[in-house]
């Protein structure tokens, strides 16, 4: 029962174990041999390297590395402000930055170049390692290797069972537990009702860590794909919308509104939706007082042609889904509704203006007011704009300022300057709906003082020299919401599932072979060898060794320790003179045997 | 101020309290690993030095019994399986242990493992008494998510002693960072107990959030047995070869101590083995979560990106360990590389770098 081991090197690359350490995993082996031959030579040499583990590696390795930059310079697809600004702030680096690609990194030449030549690399090494597997689950775990000594578990001992009892025995058990076994005159002369004569089992298990391997591979092919079809057949758009108001599908309908390079705008799908109320409701008091609880769009929806409307609400997360597309809820602020009279006593304006927050947490919002059509009481063109804050909760006087307390619309104001001139609508360019061009406006101003107040709902305001007045009617709530379009997100919901199964088989199955001899040993009596040999990271191979071993002692039980004086050649087995010869089942280990694979 | 925020605050209050008394414990226990070690250091059993110089064939073997399984016919003695060492190891045994064999060392070895757990309970009372008086998952800012980092890693540490794994050695450097973090924590990144904006209500806080948690935790765990790897490994390596420089008298008594540098290679494998299919599916529940919350599962936000550039670089690793001429140091590089970027995505990015995840708040 005594061990020999000697000096070491990797069992899985032993020479001595021939065939039987061969193929445990696909993994392309390295080959650092420069090429000899001409063009065919070089190509296919650069294809070796390109699909080398050690290639793959560097090119991880660049992935990772080139994935950094994109986190910490403004990138325009996230911030085009933010991008703006720094070539403004850096002169020198701007510019080589910009060369770089620095401010599109996930778009950029150069790390598209990575993730392709990754993806190249990976689809030339799934392929020839998919057809590897085929012949390995096609072909048989290779024979028992000449000493079994030699590998990273062993285990031996002496019976007083007949070998072709414990080969049989092991065969069972092996079979069991759900290996693979193989014993080529074991079963051949099994299925002829006679009895083995074969000295060695082999078997195999964990096939499993391979397929997993290879299905986790392939899914990450599967989710490139997916996220390719995604960004080329996307579309985004914004909307922000005052309550009462409503949204239908089309383009001109929105206020931004990008897409990818395959999407077609007539391909948007028919349905649109009105903001019927907004509810928003924060903590009163306590440490917490004013942080929102419940932000929730109600809205009326209809989609495709019947046009048939029904009632819903859009949260933060929780989207409407609606003929393929979904409707986010991204942001929400105030609308002061105004009426505007003109000089003539005309209504020339009346509605909702959503102000945009400035704040927020307590949502001290401003906006403007752009009436292009007013006139002055004699009929001149006198186009009206105000600018002005809003606030919901006024502080009181004795706060000083015009900036709100609380989020809630609990004592709204609304404070306006107002202009008039030529707003610069007329050109026809399009303008910032929240920003007054003030170029060509003159501000109302009463004894060289701008004309200003704050105002209650109910409350209005009146120009100087009769040119009109406007009157704060109230507030209603806005909600801007995304409306998107993304093809292959199920795609790649179903290649991230499929990875991560792939990946979790990989890593947890272990795979291994084992085998068992018994052999009658010089004395006549069965010595039994069983051995073990899986991948270098399996700890539970000497267990599952130990634990096979003891389930084959009923079959094999234990002889007494060799007596010279015991062994009788009559109880020794006919076997005993061939089992001296150096050729014994290790024959089986043909390298032919695994390499057939 | 209504009852129940008085009640909440009271209990916001009770976990601050909490949470300083577990450092307070977790202080004993680290003075009591201190006291392990020093103890441990007088010891004078130099087993690595041994089995390298000895002969090779002698100390080569190790044995490993089958399980015990009650009721064997366990008249003669049962088959011993033999196993021989991967490819390239040393073949030297594992240090005993901080204690280093003495009494003494033991003794307070034990004591500081008796005093993690008591500091652990009060920990976690901590942690759970937040959740309870924000009254929801206690991860909603970066204190939140320090002091719950800190329980799990703990929690991590004890489950493997109850295995009865041997991890006794990580005691030390675990309990240090543990208090650094807290205080970290309690000084720097302290929010007073507060909502969470609507944004991040949603069950899929729970699941993403936790398994980053479990996920950090762990992958801390092998990133210390990474380092201690190296370490361990130029020691034995400096040990092999008596003619070159050999190790001071301070990093001979302390790495002599620690498992064998193939066996810290291997926990360490296995833990980021382990625990990798784990964080990738933190990313794609967050991917989930995102498309839900955002609208596109992916949009190269700079905590998605440092989540990938991990999810990458651990990859690399594995990878690693799979190649010719890439495991071992190299390999041990590349995790070392990889757990710093997570740790990056956690300070770094919520202190330096703007983006959606910002509102988790600093
Ligand atoms: C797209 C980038 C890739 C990623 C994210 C990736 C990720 C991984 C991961 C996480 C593992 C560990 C699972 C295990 O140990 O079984 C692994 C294993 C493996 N990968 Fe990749 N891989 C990528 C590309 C490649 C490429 C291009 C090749 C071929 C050259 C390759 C070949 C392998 C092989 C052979 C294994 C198994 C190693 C073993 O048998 O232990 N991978 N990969």
């Amino acid at each position: 029962m005594a061990a020999k081991t000697d000096t070491h090197s990797d069992p899985a690359q032993d020479a001595d174990l021939g065939a039987a350490g061969s193929q445990l995993s696909t993994a392309p082996k390295e080959e650092v041999s420069l090429p000899s031959l001409g063009p065919i030579g070089w190509a296919r040499w650069f294809w070796r390297q390109l699909t080398s583990m050690r290639v793959a590696l560097i090119l991880l390795f660049l992935l990772s590395l080139g994935a950094v930059p994109g986190s910490l310079i403004p990138q325009t697809s996230i911030d085009p402000v933010k991008v703006d600004q720094f070539q403004k702030q850096h002169d020198v680096l701007g510019p080589i930055y910009d060369k770089l690609g620095m401010f599109h990194v996930y778009s950029s030449v150069w790390f598209s170049a990575i993730y392709l030549l990754l993806f190249i690399s990976l689809i030339g090494c799934i392929v020839p390692r998919t057809w590897q597997f085929v012949g390995q689950l096609r072909g048989r775990p290779p024979g028992a290797p000449r000493r079994l000594t030699r590998l990273p578990a062993y285990a031996t001992w002496r019976t007083t069972a007949e070998p072709e009892q414990v080969l049989k025995a092991a065969h069972r058990t092996l079979k069991k537990r759900r290996f693979r076994t193989h014993s080529p005159k074991l079963s051949a002369s099994l299925e002829q009702g006679g009895t083995p004569t074969g000295t060695s089992v082999a078997a195999e298990k964990g096939y499993l860590r391979e397929a997993g391997n290879l299905i986790f591979h392939i899914a990450l092919i599967v989710m490139l794909v997916a996220f390719a079809i995604g960004n080329l057949w996307k579309s985004e758009g914004g909307k922000l919308i005052a309550e009462g108001d409503g949204f239908s599908n089309s383009l001109t309908q929105f206020d931004d509104f990008k897409s990818g390079s395959f999407f077609d705008t007539d391909d948007l799908e028919p349905f649109g939706f009105q903001l019927d109320k907004f509810v928003a409701t924060y903590e009163r008091g306590g440490p917490q007082n004013g942080t929102p609880r419940i932000f929730r769009a109600d809205v009326t929806y209809f989609s495709g042609a019947d046009g048939k409307e029904h009632k819903t609400s859009i949260k933060v997360n929780e989207p409407l889904d609606i003929g393929g597309d979904r409707v986010y809820l991204l942001s929400h602020g105030y609308a002061p509704d105004v009426t505007v009279k003109d000089g003539t006593g005309k209504v020339v304006y009346e509605g909702a203006v959503p102000f945009l927050p400035q704040d927020p947490k307590n949502f001290t919002s401003s906006g403007v007011v752009k009436v292009p059509g007013a006139k002055t009481k004699d009929g001149k063109k006198n186009q009206l704009g105000f600018q002005g804050f809003f606030v919901p909760t006024f502080g009181g006087k004795g706060s000083g300022s015009m900036f709100s307390v609380f989020p809630a619309l609990d004592n709204p104001r609304l404070t306006l300057t107002a202009y008039h001139g030529d707003l610069g609508v007329d050109s026809g360019l399009p303008q910032n709906v929240y920003q007054l061009e003030t170029k060509n406006l003159k501000q109302y101003k009463v004894d060289g003082r701008a004309v200003a107040q704050m105002m209650s709902p109910g409350q209005s305001m009146k120009l100087p020299g009769g040119d009109g007045s406007i009157k704060f009617n109230g507030v209603k709530q806005w909600a801007s919401f995304k409306i998107s379009h993304q093809p292959g997100n199920g795609l790649a919901l179903g290649g991230a599932v499929a990875a991560l199964l792939g990946l979790a088989g990989s890593l947890f199955i272990q795979r291994r072979r084992v085998w068992v001899r018994a052999e009658p040993g010089p004395d006549g009596v069965t010595v039994v060898e069983i051995a073990g040999l899986g991948r270098s990271e399996s700890p539970k191979l000497p267990e599952e060794l130990a634990d096979l071993a003891y389930t084959l002692q009923p079959d094999a039980p234990q002889a007494p320790e060799p007596d010279p004086e015991a062994s009788d050649p009559e109880d020794s087995d006919p076997h005993a003179e061939d089992s001296a010869e150096p050729t014994d089942s290790a024959g089986n280990a043909d390298p032919s045997e695994g390499a057939r694979a | 101020m209504n009852l129940a925020a008085a009640a909440n605050e009271n209990l916001a209050h009770t976990s601050n309290v909490l949470i300083y008394s577990a450092m307070a414990v977790y202080t004993l226990a680290f003075l009591a690993h201190m006291a392990e070690w020093v103890f441990g250091s007088r010891s004078k059993v130099a087993r690595t030095a041994a089995a390298l110089t000895e002969e090779k064939s002698a100390a080569s073997a190790v044995t490993v019994q089958s399980k015990a399984k009650a009721g064997g016919t366990a008249v003669l003695d049962r088959p011993k399986v033999v196993t021989r060492s991967a490819a390239g190891s040393r073949d030297v045994p594992d240090g005993i242990g901080a204690h280093g064999g003495t009494e003494k060392g033991d003794l307070y070895g034990r004591i500081a493992v008796s005093l993690t757990v008591l500091a652990w309970l009060i920990h976690v009372g901590g942690v759970v008494s937040r959740a309870l008086s924000v009254q929801r998952a206690p991860w909603g800012n970066m204190y939140e998510f320090s002091t719950t980092f800190a329980a799990v890693a703990v929690a991590v540490y004890l489950i493997l002693l109850t295995a009865k794994k041997n991890v006794r050695w990580i005691g030390l450097p675990l309990v240090t960072t543990v208090l650094l973090d807290l205080g970290l924590a309690i000084s720097v990144l302290y929010t007073a107990s507060d909502q969470l904006v609507p944004a991040l209500h949603s069950y899929w806080l729970w699941i993403h959030v936790s398994c980053a948690i479990i996920s950090g935790a762990v992958l801390y765990m092998g990133a210390v047995a990474t380092l201690l790897y190296l370490f361990r490994d130029r020691y034995e390596a400096k040990l092999a070869n008596p003619a070159g420089k050999q190790p001071g008298a301070f990093a001979k008594s302390v790495l002599e101590r620690l498992p064998a540098a193939a066996s810290l290679d291997k926990f360490a494998y296995r833990i980021n083995a382990t625990v990798f299919p784990l964080w990738t599916f933190t990313i794609i529940a967050g991917a989930i979560w995102a498309e839900a919350a955002w609208g596109r599962y992916w949009g190269w936000d700079p905590k998605e990106v440092w989540s990938f550039i991990t999810w990458v670089a651990y990859a690399c690793y594995l990878h690693a360990r799979a190649t010719a001429g890439w495991k071992g140091r190299k390999a041990a590089y590349l995790a070392l590389i990889a757990f710093a970027c997570y740790l990056f995505n956690y300070y770094g990015v919520n202190i330096f770098v703007t983006g959606l995840h910002s509102y988790a708040g600093v």
